[in-house]
């Protein structure tokens, strides 16, 4: 089934803390190669039909009104997925 | 004087909140998140808990559910509304109050007594208690970092808005202090902390006078009845 995906991030300068535990874990196994961890969500949206700009538009419209809060997130990307 | 207690699924404080309505001397009626009515009822608290086990975001889908569309237009037309917790939650994600809430900066669950201050003793559900006055009752959450954009939060102290604010110790990161909000109006407010309990004597916050014996919270439910009455 066609799919279009939504990827949401915390706002860069928010502080992060799921992330910044896992980051904390990460250095205590000794990956010392990365400094920083931050944790976003990534929808998956299957679509009845192929997917089109109308329905491209419509997805980001439920990104930015739904499944992100504009305040405290960024929606980072939308795309049909291949 | 009947006051609502909106119940959505993973809510855990309807019932405490209806009983803390009670005692204040006023009736509480079970509403449900599923209907679009109101009951008639005077003012309207959304309990906190676990609402859809805080998928998405905490209060996000609760706060798109049927009833929310009326109570966001009677919260619009002066109803007094009091969000508690995942209540508060809802009220942001409804943009009924400005801001987000986000996990605890420390990453972890907090439960404690908690010492707020209020700072705006005007609005619908503060007008028992005297300005500036600190208060005990009980915190539990493991998002409740408020957090807004520098020039709302400008707004907010700028035009008294800060209802309650954490005294002591900032227990989840809390930009400002902000334990809770109002709007412009006076009728809906928001905080994380639970005044529903810290209002019978035997269940509360310990005080120096008796454990368990606080019960600042009760003012919270007293104040609004006598908005309605008078």
């Amino acid at each position: 089934m066609p799919t279009i995906v939504v990827e949401v991030m915390p706002k860069a300068e928010l502080l992060d803390p799921a992330g910044k535990a896992v980051a904390g874990a990460l250095a205590r196994l000794g990956h010392t190669s990365f400094t920083n961890v931050r944790i976003g969500k990534r929808f998956e949206l299957t679509v009845e039909g192929p997917v089109t700009d109308a329905t491209l538009a419509q997805a980001q419209t439920i990104a930015e009104e739904i499944l992100s809060n504009q305040v405290i997130e960024d929606v980072t990307a939308v795309f049909e997925a291949k | 004087m009947r006051i609502g207690v909106i119940t959505f699924p993973g809510s855990l404080d309807d019932r405490d909140a209806q009983r803390a309505i009670s005692l204040a001397g006023a009736e509480p009626v079970a509403l449900w998140h599923g209907e679009h009515d109101l009951h008639g009822v005077d003012a309207i608290v959304l309990p906190g808990g676990f609402s859809y086990g805080d998928y998405l975001r905490c209060g996000a889908i609760a706060s798109h559910s049927p009833i929310m569309a009326e109570v966001i237009d009677a919260a619009n037309k002066g109803l007094p509304v009091l969000g508690i917790c995942n209540g508060f939650q809802m009220l942001v994600e409804a943009h009924l109050l400005p801001g987000g809430l986000i996990r605890n900066d420390h990453g972890k669950f907090v439960r404690r007594d908690q010492v707020i201050r209020v700072e705006n003793n005007t609005t619908a559900w503060t007008t028992d208690f005297s300005a500036g006055e600190e208060i005990v009752i009980p915190l539990k959450n493991g998002e409740g970092g408020y957090i807004a954009s520098d020039e709302t939060l400008k707004q907010l102290e700028g035009d008294g808005l800060v209802a309650f604010r954490y005294m002591g110790v900032n227990p989840n990161g809390s930009l400002n202090d902000i334990a809770g909000l109002t709007n412009a109006r006076g009728n809906v407010v928001g905080l994380m902390p639970h005044p529903e309990h810290a209002v019978e004597a035997g269940f509360g916050p310990n005080t120096d006078f008796r454990m368990r014996s606080g019960v600042d919270g009760l003012k919270v439910f007293t104040s609004v009845l006598e908005g309605v009455l008078s």
